[in-house]
């Protein structure tokens, strides 16, 4: 007859896997990378850029004191996010604001007029992180709002929402994202 | 009547613990997948600034990082904000070989998608950045992200 084995004490585990849990709490964090993604522009070669008429230029400048200039007159980070939609799409056709280029048919859009707008954004070397970040936020806010109006009105979901890469592709022909930063200038010296 | 008395001689059973370790278990295996093991001990101070239009950082293995802030120890290394690359206080001129290093570890087609991701902290001036930036491009880094919270921007 086969001896009845003893039984093996479980209770002990719980406090192996408590301890591999705390281990695992304490080295870990749970921060998803979040963050504003960008890509670099290649070092300037002897090609010169092409020339870009002054209207379709978009401003906005900011010093070492973190103000902000745009257009020429002093800016407000909570407006800029409206004016920045306001120069792309120029709904009046304000001569000051930017061009549009000729009537041209964009693939499952249609016929669309494309603005000539770029925003140009220069700081100063003293300029604090959080305000060139903030400024850059609004901005890419201003072009994730046109787009969103834009994919709302040919397809009928915000552009995020939008799973056919063939319609997010023709949206980003439509309003690429057209932020060009300057050299930077080092006027504040509070490095 | 009989039926209902009382058994005199019942006891409290104890509690089963043999279930506890399977719970723990389960609570370990989640925070194993929700969370990512620390890249590397940070020397600097750095408080993120808050963005809206926030994207996920996608595949965390092309991600190399630099960390920019105030040193946390602030009466051996100073109060000027300092670069951080992997375990190590760096100077800008040492960008170019980390970067050179991280795409040497890295399989030969995934190094066209190498993302180099800044955390800095919100209080850090732009000259710095700058001429991270600067470095940055020389050696062909062109992919980059802020590294932000999701939060308004104005305070």
């Amino acid at each position: 007859m086969a001896r009845k084995l003893p039984e093996i004490a479980t209770s002990s585990m719980a406090d192996i896997s408590f301890l591999l849990l705390t281990f695992f709490l304490l080295t870990s964090s749970i921060d998803t990378d979040l963050g504003l993604s960008r890509r670099l522009p290649p070092l300037p070669d002897d090609i010169p850029p092409p020339p870009v008429k002054q209207r379709n230029v978009f401003v906005v400048l900011v010093n070492a004191y973190d103000m902000l200039l745009v257009e020429g007159k002093p800016g407000n980070i909570k407006t800029l996010r409206e004016d920045a939609k306001e120069f792309f799409l120029n709904p009046n056709n304000d001569p000051n604001l930017s061009e549009r280029r000729k009537m041209e048919t964009i693939e499952h859009i249609g016929p669309y007029e494309r603005s000539k707008g770029v925003i140009s954004l220069q700081n100063d070397r003293g300029t604090s992180y959080k305000t060139y970040i903030a400024v850059q936020n609004e901005l890419t806010a201003a072009f994730n709002e046109m787009r969103d109006d834009l994919s709302i009105e040919k397809f009928g979901v915000k552009f995020d929402d939008l799973t056919n890469e063939d319609y997010r592709k023709a949206i980003q022909e439509a309003i690429p994202v057209a932020i060009s930063e300057a050299e930077p200038k080092d006027i504040g010296g509070k490095d | 009547m009989s039926r209902f008395k009382k058994n005199e001689k019942k006891e409290v059973p104890g509690i089963n613990t043999g279930s506890m370790s399977d719970i723990i278990f389960m609570f370990l295996f989640f925070f194993m997948v929700i969370t990512t093991i620390r890249e590397a001990t940070l020397f600097v101070k750095i408080n993120a600034p808050s963005a809206t239009e926030v994207q996920k950082l996608e595949r965390k293995n092309l991600v190399s990082y630099i960390y920019i802030g105030t040193p946390m120890r602030t009466q051996v290394y100073g109060t000027e904000p300092r670069i951080q690359l992997n375990d190590q206080f760096a100077t800008v001129e040492d960008i170019a070989e980390f970067i050179e290093k991280e795409r040497a570890a890295r399989n030969e087609n995934d190094r066209q998608f190498l993302t180099t991701s800044f955390k800095i902290d919100k209080d850090v001036k732009m000259g710095i950045v700058t001429d991270v930036k600067q470095e940055l491009r020389k050696v062909g880094a062109f992919k980059i992200n802020y590294s932000t919270k999701r939060g308004s921007v104005v305070d």
